[in-house]
């Protein structure tokens, strides 16, 4: 089911009653998600993106804009009348009943028509604890479970009335790094499998990379960039993405531009093309820099650590606005003096108008 | 052999309880032995201390005794009109109080007055609406002729009239308090459960007998254990109403009866007083193990 979102809003009043302004937690919305992918709504928390997964759910009534499920406004529908299937935070699992009953409790719900007799419901339910492997645990109480196992419930649940949209709020956030990784995993297979639009939540870069067809990063209710992964990830549309995508994050320095020259500190980094003089924001991702000898850039060695297959020189430059540099580097050759040299890989740079943040483009000079 | 400390024999921790003990055994346990050997001294008197001898006697006479089976029936129809009665209200008034906005603290103030005032002024407002007097027939005599009925003599007329306004006095006296234990449990319910079922399209009825009651189960079944108990021993509410000669009114409850017996006009029978309240006890405690046992099922920590 294709989600569409047009120009959605919501603003909540202001609790501070002598600021009349009203809190804007999501800012004029559009995003037209397409059917069957698995979508992450990314950012740092206060984003906006739980209120976002609210607003398609219905919990929450928008302030303007319209939500459409295909052809469908479903924007004054409440959420039992959406068919959406949700996975709450803490999951949110009725700690009196068991697996099974918890699983069967949205089926027997259903009226009218859409009345499933017991057998039909049971093989439902079956099926659901199947997909997510949790068929054997079918008559303990969420009590006795692991908290991977009740997230499996807790999507269980959501999905055996087959909806049209699946929305998981910070699926992992309650999972132990291990668990975090097999289960995000398990998400990814579920929704392969079963083909459900799905919209998850998360303030984990990694989380949202890793296994979404596509990421949506939020700040402060506004959209910051649409698109795949891997595409936001080497194309950030400005420093606030680009700060935020990447473990470790990207290294910042106040450079400038001169005479088709990049320079941070007084050092010439690189020649490029097509850019006027100018005061600039350089980013460069960790792997962007290679140790050459003879490097255009030169920086304060501070120490080097290696991370299982990662080695990290860390250094200080004066024009960084993190405290320490990290870059990515091959393990071989290390020689270890006071200064380390570095060129830097050209697509891993970016550069950042000083008071927009907004991206500038350029081209390099070959 | 070796020589045996103080230790050797726990009694550094009995030295530890004894202050405990000491309380307890006294003020507990002492006068609950006593009122049971009380209870099968045979013609006890309590001035020079003496019995004739040891037997069922107490018991035989209080069993055989109409006033004690009045109080027995008394105190039955009365728990068992009142305990479920007024959980049940208090449940609805709790439910309806959490779901408003507006004004919900006037509400919960007004319905909470009644545990702060005091039983006897209480029955003396009670005394103002039912009772029928020379100049007046009372308030609610007045709604009955209004609709069209005849007057009814709420505190010396029949037996039914009287143990109407008797439960309806219990149940007006005992809500406060279950409501204001009813609305926290019920705000303690994770607001996430019923987004949970109001996604699933689970109607309002449904989120109540399926979700909400099992949440707050531990708090009802707290409540009837204690209405239970606490009318069993009901008897202030009964002297407010109907004044201290409660077995001329047949009014009596069986704490009603153990204090006639102890310092009533026909008072000064220790024994039977005993044996009544060792009756009492054995009947809250049979009734407290049935519940325990029923609730196993259906309540859920």
């Amino acid at each position: 089911m294709e989600v569409i979102l047009r120009n959605l809003t919501k603003r909540f009043p202001s609790r501070d009653r002598k600021k009349r302004e009203d809190v804007i937690a999501v800012d004029d919305f559009n995003f037209q998600i397409p059917d069957g992918r698995l979508i992450g709504l990314l950012g740092p928390s206060g984003c906006g993106k739980s209120t976002t997964l609210n607003l398609i759910s219905g919990l929450l009534k928008p302030t303007s804009g319209r939500i459409f499920f295909g052809e469908d406004d479903v924007t004054d529908l409440p959420p039992e009348n959406r068919g959406i299937g949700l996975v709450f935070q803490n999951y949110a699992l009725y700690p009196h009943l068991t697996v099974r009953q918890n699983i069967l409790f949205p089926l027997q719900n259903l009226k009218g028509k859409d009345k499933l007799s017991k057998s039909e419901m049971l093989s439902k339910a079956n099926e659901a604890a199947k997909l997510v492997q949790i068929d054997d645990l079918m008559d303990r109480k969420p009590a006795e479970l692991s908290g991977g196992q009740q997230q499996r419930v807790a999507i269980a649940r959501a999905l055996v009335k087959m909806p049209r949209v699946l929305l998981l709020d910070e699926p992992l956030s309650n999972l132990d790094a291990r668990l975090r990784l097999q289960t995000r995993e398990e998400i990814r297979r579920i929704q392969r499998k079963t083909g459900i639009t799905t919209i998850f939540v998360t303030h984990d870069q990694e989380e949202a990379m890793s296994i979404s067809d596509m990421i949506v990063v939020m700040k402060d209710g506004v959209v910051q960039q649409i698109g795949k992964p891997q595409e936001v990830y080497d194309n950030p549309e400005n420093m606030f993405v680009a700060r935020f995508l990447g473990t470790p994050p990207i290294n910042l320095f106040v450079g400038q531009v001169k005479d088709n020259q990049l320079y941070i500190g007084k050092d010439a980094v690189l020649r490029l093309k097509g850019i006027g003089n100018q005061e600039v924001l350089v980013g460069i991702r960790p792997e962007g820099f290679i140790l050459q000898e003879d490097g255009p850039l030169c920086c304060t060695l501070s120490g080097v650590e290696v991370m299982g297959r990662d080695t990290s020189v860390v250094s200080q430059n004066e024009a960084s606005l993190n405290q320490t540099i990290r870059a990515i580097v091959g393990t071989e050759h290390l020689v270890m003096e006071t200064k380390v040299r570095f060129a830097l890989k050209p697509h891993k740079v970016f550069l950042f108008n000083r008071e927009t943040e907004k991206r500038i483009d350029f081209e390099v000079e070959a | 052999m070796r020589k045996r400390k103080l230790t050797d024999w726990g009694l550094k921790g009995w030295l530890y309880l004894l202050p405990a003990i000491l309380f307890l055994g006294f003020f507990m346990v002492y006068p609950l032995l006593d009122v049971f050997i009380y209870s099968f001294e045979e013609g006890y008197n309590s001035a020079s201390q003496t019995y004739y001898g040891v037997g069922w006697y107490n018991y035989s006479y209080i069993l055989h005794d109409p006033y004690f089976l009045q109080a027995v029936k008394n105190t039955f129809i009365l728990v068992m009109i009142t305990v479920p009665l007024s959980t049940g209200i208090a449940l609805l008034i709790s439910v309806a109080l959490s779901s408003i906005k507006t004004l919900r603290e006037l509400f919960q103030t007004i319905y909470f007055l009644p545990y702060v005032t005091n039983t006897l002024a209480v029955g003396l407002v009670f005394m103002i609406l039912f009772q029928k007097t020379a100049y007046t027939d009372g308030l609610v005599n007045l709604f009955i002729n209004w609709f069209g009925g005849s007057s009814v003599d709420f505190i010396d007329g029949p037996y039914s009239a009287k143990m109407f306004v008797l439960c309806f006095y219990t149940i007006w006296v005992v809500m406060p308090f279950k409501i204001l234990i009813l609305t926290s449990a019920l705000s303690s319910v994770n607001q996430v459960y019923y987004n949970a079922a109001r996604v699933d399209g689970t109607s309002k009825i449904r989120t109540f007998m399926r979700i909400t009651l099992p949440m707050i189960s531990p708090m009802i079944f707290y409540l009837v254990i204690t209405g239970f108990i606490g009318a069993f021993k009901a008897y202030s509410d009964a002297v407010a109403l109907f004044g201290t000669n409660l077995n001329a009114a047949e009014m009596n409850t069986i704490v009603g009866y153990v204090y006639d017996m102890l310092y009533g006009d026909s008072g000064g029978y220790p024994s039977y007083a005993s044996a009544a309240a060792i009756i009492l006890f054995s009947i809250v405690l049979t009734i407290t193990c049935i519940n325990l046992l029923m609730s196993q099922k259906k309540v859920h920590y």
